[in-house]
Parts: structure tokens; sequence; C-alpha cells
């Protein structure tokens, strides 16, 4: 038994952050945070004993700076350093340099980090030990007859710098920019080449090892409902997998620990092929995002057994009997139909109803609802980490009732801020493939209509947000006339003694785009006359609820109105508005020739040109790089550049203006 | 504190006369908001332009009141309902402000007599009341045919300008259109000046009267377009690029003008009356002779329906006492039973008193057929104690609303504060009726006169011309009495729906409450005893 944890710095951010922290108040153990520029107002570091500043925003000024986090948790004086997920988890300098600075490391071995660090590595280590691998190519000997091939970065994780190669003609192409990506995310562009499996599920088996010899298998996950190779929706235990299958991964996954002498949480992950033939992906030696599913059925703190672990402390022989099913959805700030990018902006409120506990098992004794989330309602989302902002898990004995329960959870939760994927978690929970467990990794891809990822297709009901508008400016209604100290006439609405038109008001949904005009007028006794509601009655009217009845049924809108947004939400259903100007925007009718930028992202170059410039029209003035691609931002029309905010290197939101190009008119001088 | 049936067959019976009243007050009101008719609204919009209303509306503050001010305005004439001009009371950025706008679509918004009458009102009710006002001008100027009637006494629509302005009380004009010759004035006399880009048109003499008088050659846009008077001759202060960004621009001005009202302010939350204000469709008779209670109305509009009495045993044919509407403390003077005897005139000049030292605004609820005739009445000094009534009422200096609903016959007219005694606002209810005396009695009276005269000079009386002559003065007394007829005549403020009554009235006491609330302090005429 080596010494007893007294105070953990946790070399991360958000909901992991949080994750760690709330298990060591539990175990009695202090907590330091470690937080960048963008982070400083975050929860996570204002719910820790002590947090540490790391200059600047960017992960590599940041939480990718093993020497800050080293000396953050000296001068803070944590004795441990728990990694979390991403950043330098798996980093075996790190791991190295926490216990070279004599702090206990809460993770694996760096030596057991180092041989699964290297994909092709870890490859090898487990061919030797009897565990199936995919053989892989040598990208040069590749043929048409191994497509597809997936690329992969040695050294990636998150999906980051993996590629799928259908034709041989993209293949290089393809490995370039495997590398590039892969040695900017990781500084290793190392990338390998292996078959491609199309309609294989991701099967991964969770492990707990301690130093004295024991090495548990906590069950399987299922998490083969991705995007970019990310995962989605994860739940164990994974639904209709042959005994024989899950016996043969999970015996595998315990070969692979025992040879590279594993300790601590891990996770083994496999590719299941259509036909049922198992291949080894990769060994992650550090926690899972996923893990509370894991937890959730087997009713065990994954990161008190790290910490136990770390200190020395041995595991019981056997491990627990799992209970029942858990379903977790990672909701994120990104469109999916809109190539899932990711959405800025300020996060207003949080709420999701019924959830039975945060970061911690449900104390029922066989459901419940966890949540465990990055962010607590109030921040800001910024450009720099990752878009997700919770996970949501439902835990039930069945795997129907636990699905249903999350989807209904998401469904009515309270999302005030940027656009979530929300809508596609509810529809993909609520989609009968899901439901009848035919998961694999094309399930997106292949569902994509039914699951609105079309952007054409639209999200949403047209006349669930044609109510919600409605109740949208009957809110907005009762808020001007019953807002305090309202004079008279104001609180007197609006009356008229000769009715010529409606109160007139529009609404743009978002992010669909689509446009409601609201016209209606409330008569003396507030009866509600609207125009396109003909059997729509308002019950009541504050400004932050409505109850309407429509055909005989009475559903109660609640509403929020923030200066960039109103949000709408009902029991099966929410919308996003933005209410439109009643009058033109003097501002973009005061600089025409206004270059915005059409998504959030950096400025990557420029084409040289300063104020005073001539420009052609079509010619590129600078190049944006959002969600890996360049846009090209170019002059409307020929004329004269009078601004150009945009510099190299400069973060821009949406709709910034990054130049004012003057449009020369025939015959004007210049 | 109400023994209104509202279950009974006489609330049924009146509510139903009330009812048919409102139909024929909303076909009068279509009339004026049809404005020139489809065809011209249509050629309007064609070009891009908003009609007045719309233009209003954008205007205003979303979800506020417009309280629109004589829309029959020509009602029973030969010009159209509603005297091509719109104007009322709104808010505008959170001020109360005095808003008119010629409507294009009727003649191109030239002024008749009834726009002019229409159009000094609404200058009144600002410069009593310090209120801003916005004038939203597209005009054709004079409607020539009546140019003898408007002429001479129009003039004042231009000092009227100068003089709210001259008082401290913002003046906006916004044009949208033509506003030329005498028009150029209004932008010329107003505060603050909005041109619409290529739209408006404000110049002396347009370029045909140029050509004739100097031989010059010219176009409208230089010689008055809104991108002229921006850059060069400065008339403008504003320069709109459309009709939208023109009311945008207006709204920041507004917001700008640092208003504040010279009133003290409502008590906060009043309570709402605990009776219905939709019973009011059932109160009034279809016939007036007969008398109704008019307290039923007070517990309909009051705060919390509290009425304290004044003198309640004292001269009963007059209900006086202490209210609030919306917050706002008033005296009420309601006719109970129709006629004013010398008790209560002299109670009426007492209470008028009294709101003056205490800085009241009075409401007066009429339903009277005058003061007592009869030689007990005329012995006992009715004269000169109605006289002490219409003394008091007419040195008042609290802000005076008059609500006509029903009789409003002869002197008590006057005495109950008629449109000749300057109250603030003074609306009709659809049952209102005011005249001399009743048709009737008027017809009657002629009738004995013409007999008496006969008999004088010794002629036989012709019986049946006496009928018929009766019956056709009765007619058309009984049609001059009505309250569309003398709103047409721009007699009141307008004729409302009953039931709207403490909205009317709160939006009423608001705005009066923009000038100081002083009381006479003494400063009466001398009250004959």
């Amino acid at each position: 038994m080596g010494t007893p944890i007294g105070s953990v710095l946790v070399a991360n951010r958000g909901e992991i952050a949080r994750r760690v922290f709330r298990t060591c108040r539990e175990l009695g153990i202090a907590t330091v945070a470690v937080h960048s520029d963008a982070d400083a107002a975050a929860a996570h570091v204002a719910e820790a004993d002590a947090a540490v500043r790391l200059p600047g925003s960017a992960p590599a000024e940041t939480y990718l700076r093993a020497d800050l986090l080293v000396a953050a948790a000296r001068s803070a004086g944590a004795d441990a350093v728990h990694p979390g997920y991403g950043f330098l988890s798996e980093s075996a300098d790190f791991a190295r340099a926490v216990a070279d600075a004599g702090l206990v490391w809460i993770g694996p071995p760096a030596a057991a980090v180092e041989a699964m660090g290297s994909k092709t590595r870890a490859k090898e280590l487990m061919a030797a030990a009897g565990v199936p691998v995919f053989a892989a190519l040598d990208p040069a000997a590749v043929t048409p007859a191994d497509l597809p091939v997936l690329v992969k970065a040695a050294a990636g994780g998150g999906g980051r710098g993996m590629r799928v190669v259908h034709e041989q003609a993209a293949l290089e192409g393809e490995l370039a920019a495997a590398r590039a990506e892969a040695a900017a995310a990781f500084g290793n562009g190392e990338v390998f080449v292996e078959p491609y499996v199309e309609g294989a599920r991701h099967v991964e088996v969770q492990l707990l090892a301690d130093a004295h010899g024991t090495v548990w298998v906590l069950g399987e996950r299922d998490c083969s409902l991705q995007r970019r190779h990310q995962k989605v929706i994860e739940e164990t235990p994974a639904p209709g997998l042959a005994a024989a299958l899950r016996t043969e991964l999970h015996e595998a996954a315990v070969r692979a620990a025992r040879t590279i002498g594993y300790r601590g949480a891990g996770t083994a992950e496999f590719l299941v092929s259509a036909d049922g033939r198992p291949y080894f992906l990769e060994m992650n030696t550090r926690l899972q995002v996923e893990h509370p599913v894991t937890e959730c059925v087997t009713g065990l703190d994954l990161v008190a057994w790290q910490i136990r672990i770390a200190e020395g402390a041995a595991l019981p022989p056997g491990p627990p009997v799992p209970r029942g099913h858990a379903v977790e959805a990672r909701l994120c700030a990104e469109d999916p139909a809109r190539a899932w990018q990711p959405q800025p902006g300020d996060l207003r409120l949080l709420d999701i109803p019924g959830v039975d506990a945060e970061f911690a098992v449900p104390p029922g004794r066989e459901a419940g609802l966890r949540l465990d989330s990055g962010v607590t309602g109030g921040e800001r989302i910024g450009v720099h980490y990752d878009p997700m902002l919770a996970k949501l898990v439902a835990w039930a004995p069945t795997r129907a009732e636990a699905v249903r329960r999350l989807a209904h959870a998401l469904e009515r939760a309270r999302l005030h801020g940027p656009v979530t994927n929300r809508d596609l978690l509810v529809r993909a929970l609520r989609h009968p493939d899901f439901g009848a467990a035919r998961l694999d990794t094309g399930f997106f891809a292949r569902h994509a209509a039914d699951l609105g990822l079309v952007a054409s297709a639209g999200g949403g009901d047209a006349d669930d947000e044609r109510l919600a508008a409605l109740a949208a400016a009957l809110a907005d209604a009762a808020a001007r006339t019953g807002a305090p100290g309202a004079p008279v006439p104001v609180q007197l609405g609006g009356w008229r003694n000769v009715p010529s038109q409606p109160q007139l008001k529009t609404f743009r949904a978002e992010p669909d785009g689509r446009t409601y005009a609201v016209g209606y007028r409330l008569d003396r006794d507030g009866g509600l006359t609207a125009e396109g509601h003909d059997g729509v009655r308002l019950v009541s009217a504050a400004a932050d609820r409505v109850v309407l009845e429509a055909a005989g049924v009475r559903r109660t809108y609640r509403v929020a109105a923030y200066p960039e947004r109103t949000f709408v939400d009902w029991p099966s259903g929410s919308a996003a508005f933005t209410v439109l100007p009643r009058f033109p925007d003097p501002e973009q009718s005061a600089a025409p020739g206004s270059l915005r930028a059409p998504m959030p992202g950096t400025v990557v170059r420029t084409a040289g040109f300063a104020a005073g410039d001539r420009v052609e029209a079509g010619q590129p003035l600078l190049w944006l790089e959002a969600m890996k691609m360049e846009h090209v931002i170019a002059a409307p029309a020929a004329g004269t550049l009078l601004e150009l905010t945009a510099e190299v290197g400069r973060q821009v939101e949406l709709g910034a203006v990054l130049a004012v190009v003057k449009e020369e008119r025939e015959g004007t001088a210049p | 504190m109400s023994a209104l049936d509202v279950g009974g067959a006489e609330f049924a019976e009146r509510a139903a006369a009330m009812t048919a009243r409102l139909a024929e007050l909303a076909a009068a009101h279509a009339e004026a908001l049809a404005g020139g008719g489809p065809k011209y609204v249509n050629r309007h919009r064609a070009r891009g332009k908003l009609p007045a209303r719309e233009r209003i509306e954008l205007l205003l503050d979303p979800d506020t009141p417009f309280l629109e001010l004589s829309p029959l305005a020509g009602w029973g004439s030969d010009y159209t309902t509603g005297a091509s001009l719109v104007t009322g009371i709104g808010v505008v950025e959170g001020t109360e402000c005095v808003v008119t706008a010629n409507d294009p679509t009727v003649r191109g918004g030239s002024s008749n007599p009834w726009t002019l009458k229409k159009a000094l009102r609404a200058n009144e009710v600002a410069f009593a009341n310090r209120l801003p006002v916005v004038s939203l001008v597209e005009s054709g100027g004079a409607d020539l045919p009546s140019q003898k009637d408007i002429f001479i006494p129009g003039g004042a629509l231009f000092r009227d300008l100068t003089r709210l302005s001259a008082a401290g009380i913002p003046t906006v004009a916004v044009v949208f259109g033509n506003s030329t010759a005498g028009g150029a004035y209004i932008p010329g006399m107003s505060d603050h000046v909005i041109m619409v880009k290529e739209r408006a048109k404000v110049f002396l003499g347009g370029p045909p009267l140029v050509k004739m008088a100097t031989g010059e050659d010219s176009d409208d846009e230089s010689l008055g377009g809104a991108d002229m008077h921006a850059r060069v001759s400065g008339l403008a202060d504003h320069f709109a690029l459309d009709e939208p960004d023109a009311l945008r621009i207006a709204r920041r001005v507004v917001a700008r003008l640092n208003v504040r009202k010279a009133g003290p302010g409502p008590r906060p939350d009043p309570a709402p009356p605990l009776f219905d204000p939709a019973d009011l469709l059932g109160i009034v008779p279809g016939d007036l002779r007969t008398p109704f209670d008019p307290r039923e109305v007070i517990v309909r509009i009051a705060d919390g329906s509290e009425f304290d009495e004044f003198k309640p045993l004292y001269g009963p044919s007059l209900a006086t006492g202490w209210a609030e509407v919306h917050g706002y403390p008033v005296g009420i003077l309601a006719n109970a039973q129709g006629v004013l005897f010398s008790a209560e005139s002299q109670k009426a000049a007492q209470f008028i008193q009294l709101a003056n030292q205490r800085d009241i605004p009075l409401l007066f609820l009429h339903n009277t057929t005058g003061y007592m005739v009869g030689r007990q009445y005329e012995q006992g000094g009715i004269i000169k104690h109605g006289a002490m009534m219409i003394n008091a009422v007419s040195n008042s200096r609290v802000p005076h609303i008059s609500v006509l609903m029903g009789a409003s016959y002869g002197a008590g007219h006057y005495g109950m504060c008629g449109r000749a005694f300057e109250p603030r606002f003074l609306f009709s209810w659809p049952s209102a009726k005011s005249a001399v005396m009743g048709p009737s009695q008027l017809a009657g009276v002629l009738s004995i006169v013409a007999r008496q005269s006969a008999a004088a000079r010794g002629l036989p009386y012709d019986e049946e011309a006496d009928a018929g002559l009766r019956a056709a003065v009765e007619q058309q007394i009984e049609a001059e009495s009505l309250p569309m007829f003398l709103s047409g005549r721009l007699y009141d403020d307008g004729v409302i729906d009953p039931r709207d009554t403490r909205t009317v009235l709160g939006l009423c006491l608001s705005a009066v409450h923009g000038a100081p609330v002083e009381g006479a302090r003494g400063g009466f005429g001398v009250f004959r005893m």
C-alpha cells in the first residue's frame, strides 16, 4: 500500500474535471483545477478547492503543457495528478514527468501507456499475444482490391487524422492530408493503413487492473453510433452480442492488459464485422468518456478505483454482477445538419428535468438518470475546445426502458444557447433500427434523411414551430405589458379603438431559417385572434409561460427571451428563434460590401491587400479555416478595399466582418 | 354595490340595442379605414409606400395602445369619413405622443375643412397635455374646391407647430412624399425633420410655378428632394433610405427628446373593477327617458369598484364622489336622474371647487336632460344655481374628461362640461344624444309657438300640417343628436365601445398628466348667491 493521496490536480477541463472532483470530495481528497484564460469562469474552476491559471487559450499553450501542469501541481500542493481523457491523458512523457516530480500519476504505468501509444506497435504486441488484429497495409502497396481502407494516425485519437479511402486515386492525397493533420494535432505525423470494414460495430471492453495481478472485466460497451469517427451514443451491455463472441472479446481484452502489465482503468476497443468477427483496434490507457454507463450497471465508481489503485490498493477477487442496461448520449454544441459544425455562443440555460444524480451512479436500485456536464449554463461556448456540453445517461432494467427515458429527458431538456445535436439524439434513440439494435458505424450516414441530417429536410415539425412562434410573440407582449413600473398605456397593451391591423412580429427559427410572421390581436378580455391560427385559444400568457389550446388540446409553452435569441420549450419539442428587427439594420445599410465570416474559424492567410487597394470582382482576399476546410473570402465586386479587419491567426465568429469593399460604380472615379 | 341583473330581460334588451349601435359604429369606422378605397390603396402600395395606419403601427412601440382621435371626422359630409388624416395618441420609445398621418389614398392626402378641424384638434390635445407631436406627412395640400373654408383658418396649423415648439413641446415631422407650398411649413416649423430619399418633395413652388415666375428650368429633386434638403438647404435633419428607415429614425429622435411628464404618476398596481366591464353594454336603456343609475357604470370603471360619494343625500339627481382609475385619482360627477335641480347645481359647484383645491382631475358622466324648468324652480333660483355650476366648470383648472353615456341636452351639456367648455377629452357612447333639447320636446315647442302665432293672428291652425312638421322636425333633430353625426363634426373625440371606457380613461388620464395638474385656487367668476 502506497501513500494515501491528499490532493489531486486534474490536468483537464470541463466535465471530466468536474467528474474527478466529485469523487475526490467523496473520498476526502482536496482538489486543484487548472484553467486556460478561456476557461477562467468555467464550472470546474469554481468547484475546485484551488485553481491555477495556464496563460493563453489554445490547448498547445495550456492543457497540453506538461511542464506547466507539473508546476501547477507543485505550487498548489497537489500530491497526485489525474489526467482525465484527451489532452495529455495518453502521454507517457507526461506520466513520467509527473512521477519524476514526486507526484502520484493516477493512471497506468508510463511503460504501458507507451506500449499502447503507438497504434502500430500496439497491434504488433496484441497480435503476438493472440489477440485478433487487422493486418496493417503498406501504404505503398495498397491495391484496388484492398479498398476501402482506413488511414489512421499512429498517435491519434478522437477521430482526428482518420480518413476512409474508397478510390485508389484518392489515396495519396488522403495520406498526405492525414499526415498533416496528425502532425498538427498530435505532434507526430506517422500514419498507417488498415482495411476498412463497412457495416461493423464498435464494441469495447472496460478493464480495471490493480498492481497485485487482478484484472477485472467490467462488461463491454457498444459505441457504434459515431460521427466523424467520434462516438455519439454508447451503451452497455452491447445488445445482441453472441455469448461466445462476448467471451472472446472479454478474454482478448484481459490478455491485452496482462501482456503490457496494465494497471488502472483501461479500455480495449474492437471492431466487430457484420459477420461477427472481432478485430482489435487499440487500447485506451485512460478513463473513457463513456465510462458512466459501466458505472451505472456495475454500481462502481471507476474514478475512485483509479485513485485507490494508484494508492496501491487491491481489487476484490471478483467484479460486481452488472444490473440492467445503461445508455449514454453526448450532447454537443454542433449542428448535425450542417456537417456537424461546432456552434460557439453563449449558453444561457442547461436544464434537464428528472436528473437523479450528477457525476455519480443514480441512487435508485435499478434505474435512474445521470448527468455529467461540463457546463452549468451561463458560460460562453468557445471555439478552442471540444463542443461536448454534457453526457446524459439513462439506466433501467431493460434497454428499451433506458432508451425511452433518455430520449424523453433529452426532448424535455431546456437548452438555451448555441444549436445542439439534441434533436438528432432524440431521433436516433427513437429510430426503429436503434430500437432493434441494428447498430453499426454507418448508422448516421444510412439514416441521414430520417435523422434530419440534411439541412433542407429541416428539423422539427413546422406546425409545432408555428405555434411556438405564436407563444413567443404572446410572451413578448406579456413581458412588455407586465414590466414592473410600466406606464399605464404600456400596461394596456396593443389596444385599438379603431383596429386596422394586428400586432406583427417575425421570428426566424434557428438553425433551419424558416421564418414565421405572427399577426395577433388580443381583445379586451385577453381573447386571442391570430392569423392562420383559427381555433387556437389563449388560456394564459406570462412573460415566461404561455398556455395555448389548439384543437382542444392544451399545451404549456415555456418561453425565455435573451437579447440574441428567444427559446420556446414545450413537452414534445423546442424551438430557438431570432426575433427579426422591425426596421432595416442601419449598420448593414451603412456599410454595403461588408464581407462576413460564413462560419466561425481562423484566418489562415490573406492575399496581401491593404485598405485602399483596388480589387477585382471575385478576387480572393483571405482564407478562413473552419472545420478542417479552407473557405475563400473573395471581393463581391470590383472596387476599393476600405477595410481589412482580418489578420492571420485571428479567430473569427460567424458573421464577423472580415473586410469591406466599396463597389466602384460605372462612371465614378475611384 | 351593484344591483344590475345581468341575467334579466331588461339587461338583454339594452345590451341588444347597444350591440346594434356598435355594429353601425364599426361600419362607420370601416369607412375611415378604407381610406380612398382599394384602387388608391393598391396604387399607393405599388409605389412601395405604406398606408397611413401602417406607418403609425411601425412608429409605435410593439404591444402598446393607440387611441385614435376623431376617427369619424367628416362623417355624414361630402368628404370621406376620417377626413384623409389619422390622428391619435400612442407610445413611441416609451413616450406618449400625438401622432398624425395624412392618408394619401384620399385625394392625395389633401386637406378639406374637416381635415383642418381634425388637425387643429390634435394640436390642441398636444398643447394642453404637453405631448410631443409626430407628423407623418404626405399631403397634396389644400383640397382646392374647398379652399375658401381652409385657406384663412388653416394658418393656425403652422402657428400651432411653432407655439408648441416655443412651449417646449417637441415636434417631429417625417416627410414621406408631397409637402409642398403651404405644406412645406410643416417640416419648416417642426423641431426635427426626417425626409425619405427620392420620395419627400418639399418646396414652395414646383417646377411649373418656378418656370412661370422666373423662367428657371428645374426639377423636383433639386427644388425639394430629401437629398437636397439633407445636404444643401439643411431643412432635413435626417436622410432616410426608405419609409421603415424614416420611422426607425423618428423613433430614435423621440427616444432622445428627454420628455418627462409634468404631472404626478399613478398609484402602482391598481385593482381592477370587481364587476365585469362587459356589463356596460346593458346599462343604458334604448329609450333615454328611462333613467339609469350611473353607479353601475362607476363600479365597472373605477379601481376596485371603489367610489366614495360626496353629499350622497343632497341633490341626489347628481352623484358626486372620489375614485381612482388606473391608479389616477378622479372626482366623478354623474347624472343620476337626468334633471339638474338647484341642489345638484350647488353640490356640483362645491365639488368642482374641492377637486381644484386637491388637484384632482374631474370626470363627467353625462346623462342629463338639462336644468329643471317651471315656476317653482325659476323662483327657487335655478338660473343662479345653474350659473354657479357653469361658472365652476368654466374656471376649474384641473383636467376634465367627459363621457356622454346617454342624454346631454340643453344647458345641462354645458354644466357637465360639454365640448365648448374644453374638457381635455370628450368621448361618446353609441347610446349618447346631444342637442339643445330632446327631439320631441323641440318639435312640441315649435308646434306650440306656431299655434300661438296663428292664434295671435287669428288664423286657423292646420293640425295636419302641424303633425307633419312635428314628425319632420323630430326626425331631423333625432338624426342631428346622434353621436356619429356629432363626432363627424368634431364635437367629440370619438365614439367608443362602452366596454373600453376604463381603457380610454386610463389613456386620457395618463395623457393629461403630461402637463402639471394644478387646480384653481380661487380664480372663479363671481358666484351669484
